[in-house]
């Protein structure tokens, strides 16, 4: 890795060159280019966790660390590629004037004609797509979850801001469940006429799960509160009987349906780099979590208003 | 906006959670479970079972999936688990978790018993009824077949003697097979007469672990989701194509299965002819099982031999030499092997395909063992420019352009084109544009069994070989099995090399040489 101190995108890109050459390979192969904007804190665990992603996902990824507004305007930044890792990595710390217009250095540097990813990993923009780095972007990817303070209200103003090529890391949690609950749909055809989901208190997976839930299977859900860890249990009831995925220890989840004998299944809480992994797969916007967002939005605007407001404390 | 397109009601159209806008939900199997007859062999231990841990760890087996080994070992349900277990831990591609292993580890059953026992099939039938009792699988069952073919008319006979081939309302039955799908036509057709006997075509899965492979499946893309290659991908640019599968290692153990077989059998008739296959074929109307067969049917029928077999094969046995640092013996040396065995190691020949497309366009197809490298991959060499308004001088190091699809190992493709060397002459000379899968890409895509396995269980065939198929294969080869077999001796070639000189000057008549992969 090479530190570039008080530099600019221009002398970031030769350097990008110069690193291919001295590596002896000019081959780029490259798919996307992934903005990871982070805070000084937890900029390295990021840019280590693209890193692992971008195994299966070979790309350039630009780190943006927007530092203390106050001072001079100035831009550092390492770079470098190889070790282990495809692609080639940036990590650009910004301060002064220049971090209220970082799409000025991340725009040089993108890939011609590629798709562009922007990920928050912490603190995230309330309308990711009119970020002046989130428009650059054709996925931008949030966290709620990982939102320093206020998780379920920040779960909600993702969902009220939803642009299409916006998701939520929270929504990518769920997917292990929704797989399992919808394939325990194909076996028990019937009408399920109510649902509820029982989690953590403050769980923004949770909440997409029973919006989820709510919006395709049009009937009530109800969210339940528990220890945790995570999403605990759901139920969907039919004329037949419940059938409930419960999952306590966050790692063996039970199915179980009526008149079927009850099985493990393995569903474990996955690590950020799978999430990421999986987010990576699909360039192109998320109808579902689209409709699912829509539909929160609305709920969220009525009844759980007290709820977020309560957790935001 | 959602716009939904019209589709049949299948299904999943009835569960409200399944949307094919919904990308993200894998593909889960519904309820069911797989007999693995041969449990102790290579194939089940190191690929079979990984797969089926795999699968489970991506959260693709259904809850319940069962697994029931049967073989002649004195075991007990443990350790049979046991087994599995260990299989898994030495070769499974992603790593191991107890939450997973506690999901499959509950339906382990073995049944001891040899391939004549009545007694040991009722006692297998008694044992997935129970299955379906306790473990949810609803009378769906794979019968996983990997033992040598011999054995194939027993075992169908008595699943079919004991009710087993036959699925009841509402539930599938499968068979699985491996290669070698008989070793000629008439053997072949034998085979496909006895499975198709008890199961129908539908519910015959043969593997060819090399249609399960990304690499593969990406010919088809790379063709016809692009425009830019398939506009050149005839006789009028192409000059021939070669498709190489070498192997830098030896018989190894495989004396007993390979003696008499041949490179030949074990792998042109399969592999190679279907890697042909998917380079030559037309588009294919969908994508699906019956369309995909039906282009490549078209190519096997249209496959025409030389009339000179002498001049369009080579065939050679690998001796003592030096691989890869290492001293090897020669095959007739091997263990087991007869000094006097005419089986050959190496086989190249040249095939046509009398298409208006292809028309004039050899396909050379070659197979190894104890080759310089490990490498398979198919060559698509076009033809140089009709005219260069470049001096001789300039274009002396300038070949054929060439695009090549690199099935293994670092999976890829590469095009090779003229470029001119930076300096003030005009000189050209070719240049390699690589593009790889990424390092580890190939850890996290997943592997050939996998893929395959996970399509057996979700019935769907597109990527498995129909009898037809392997009888159009077998009518390609054996003119030229049965000439080798009137011709005595194969050549000889030193092991670690490319191969025999016949090969070379195989190719030498056409005025072409092989690539060094």
């Amino acid at each position: 890795m090479i530190d570039l101190t008080d530099t600019s995108s221009s002398a970031i890109a030769a350097e990008f060159v110069r690193a291919r050459r001295r590596s002896g390979s000019p081959a780029m192969g490259m798919i996307m280019t992934l903005v990871v904007v982070a805070d000084t804190d937890d900029a390295d665990e990021a840019m280590a966790v693209a890193r692992t992603a971008s195994q299966e996902h070979p790309a350039r990824i630009l780190g943006v660390v927007l530092g203390d507004r106050r001072g001079g305007s100035q831009v550092d930044a390492t770079v470098g590629i190889g070790s282990g890792a495809s692609g080639e990595r940036a990590l650009i710390r910004l301060t002064g004037e220049v971090t209220k217009h970082p799409e000025s250095v991340v725009l040089p540097l993108l890939l011609p004609d590629s798709p562009v990813v922007v990920w928050w990993p912490g603190h995230a923009p309330r309308d990711p797509a009119s970020d002046p780095l989130g428009r650059l972007g054709t996925r931008r990817i949030t966290d709620a979850a990982a939102a320093p303070a206020a998780k379920a209200k920040a779960m909600l103003h993702q969902c009220v801001s939803y642009a299409p090529g916006n998701t939520d890391l929270a929504w990518t949690r769920i997917t292990g469940w929704r797989a399992l609950l919808a394939s325990a749909l194909d076996q028990n055809p019937g009408k399920v006429h109510a649902a509820s989901v029982t989690a953590e208190r403050v769980s923004p997976s949770a909440d997409l799960l029973a919006a989820w839930l709510g919006d395709r299977l049009r009937c009530e859900v109800t969210r339940r509160s528990s220890e945790g860890p995570g999403i605990t249990s759901v139920v969907m009831s039919t004329k037949d009987g419940d059938v409930t995925i419960s999952r306590p220890d966050g790692r063996l989840a039970t199915l179980s349906s009526p008149g079927q004998p009850d099985r493990p299944v393995a569903l474990k809480r996955r690590d950020l780099d799978e999430l990421l992994n999986e987010e990576l797969r699909r360039l192109d916007p998320d109808d579902i979590y689209a409709a699912t967002a829509k539909r929160m939005a609305r709920s969220g605007r009525r009844a759980p208003a007290k709820r977020t407001r309560a957790a935001a404390k | 906006m959602t716009v939904r397109a019209v589709r049949p009601a299948r299904a999943s159209d009835r569960n409200p959670l399944r949307d094919p806008q919904d990308r993200r939900l894998p593909r889960i199997a519904g309820p069911c479970g797989m007999v693995l007859f041969g449990v102790t062999g290579d194939l089940s231990r190191k690929k079979v079972m990984p797969a089926i841990y795999d699968l489970a760890s991506r959260g693709l087996l259904p809850p319940g999936f069962s697994l029931v080994g049967y073989a002649r070992r004195d075991w007990a349900n443990e350790d049979f688990a046991q087994v599995v277990h260990d299989s898994v831990k030495e070769h499974a591609r992603t790593e191991f978790r107890e939450e997973v292993w506690d999901q499959l580890a509950e339906g382990f059953r073995f049944v001891q018993g040899d391939f004549s026992d009545d007694a040991a099939f009722d006692h297998l039938r008694q044992t997935i009824a129970d299955l379906d009792r306790v473990r949810g699988t609803r009378g769906n069952h794979a019968f996983y077949l990997s033992i040598p073919p011999r054995f194939f008319p027993d075992v169908i006979g008595q699943l079919k003697e004991h009710g087993l081939a036959e699925p009841a309302d509402g539930s599938w039955r499968r068979v699985v097979v491996e290669k070698p799908f008989g070793s000629d036509l008439k053997s072949a057709q034998q085979l496909n007469a006895t499975i198709h006997e008890v199961f129908p075509p539908e519910s015959v899965f043969r593997i060819d672990h090399y249609l399960g492979k990304e690499t593969v499946q990406n010919i088809l893309a790379m063709r016809f989701a692009n425009t830019m290659f398939e506009p050149i991908w005839n006789a009028n640019y192409v000059d021939h194509v070669q498709i190489t599968m070498a192997e830098d290692i030896g018989i190894g153990g495989r004396a007993g299965y390979y003696d008499g077989i041949g490179a030949a059998r074990d792998v042109i008739q399969n592999h190679l002819l279907q890697l042909m296959a998917l380079t030559a074929m037309e588009e294919p109307i969908s994508f699906d099982a019956h369309s995909l067969r039906l282009e490549k049917q078209k190519v096997l029928s249209s496959v025409v031999l030389p009339r000179r077999l002498d001049l369009s094969t080579a065939r050679g046995q690998y001796t003592e030499g030096w691989a890869g640092g290492q001293k090897v013996p020669g095959y007739l040396q091997e263990q087991d092997i007869p000094s006097t065995s005419t089986t050959e190691t190496f086989a190249a020949v040249k095939l046509e395909i009398d298409t208006r497309r292809w028309a004039g366009v050899p396909f050379y197809l070659r197979h190894g063992k104890r080759l310089g490298r490990r490498v398979t991959e198919v060559a698509v060499v076009f033809k140089r420019a009709p005219h260069l308004p470049f001096s001789d001088t300039a274009t002396e190091e300038l070949t054929h352009n060439a695009l090549v699809f690199r099935v293994q190992p670092d999976e890829g493709i590469t095009t090779r084109f003229g470029s001119k060397v930076p300096g003030s002459a005009m000189e050209i000379r070719d240049v390699n544009m690589d593009f790889a899968y990424g390092g580890s890409f190939t850890e996290s895509s997943p592997e050939a069994y996998e893929r395959l396995i996970l399509d057996v269980l979700l019935g769907d065939p597109p990527l498995f070989p129909q009898h037809e198929e392997v009888e159009l294969s077998w009518k390609i080869l054996d003119p030229i099995i049965d000439y080798w077999a009137a011709h005595g001796q194969p050549d000889t070639y030193e092991s670690g090399g490319w191969g025999p000189e016949s090969a070379v000057r195989m190719l030498a008549r056409d005025g072409r040489t092989w690539r060094r992969p």
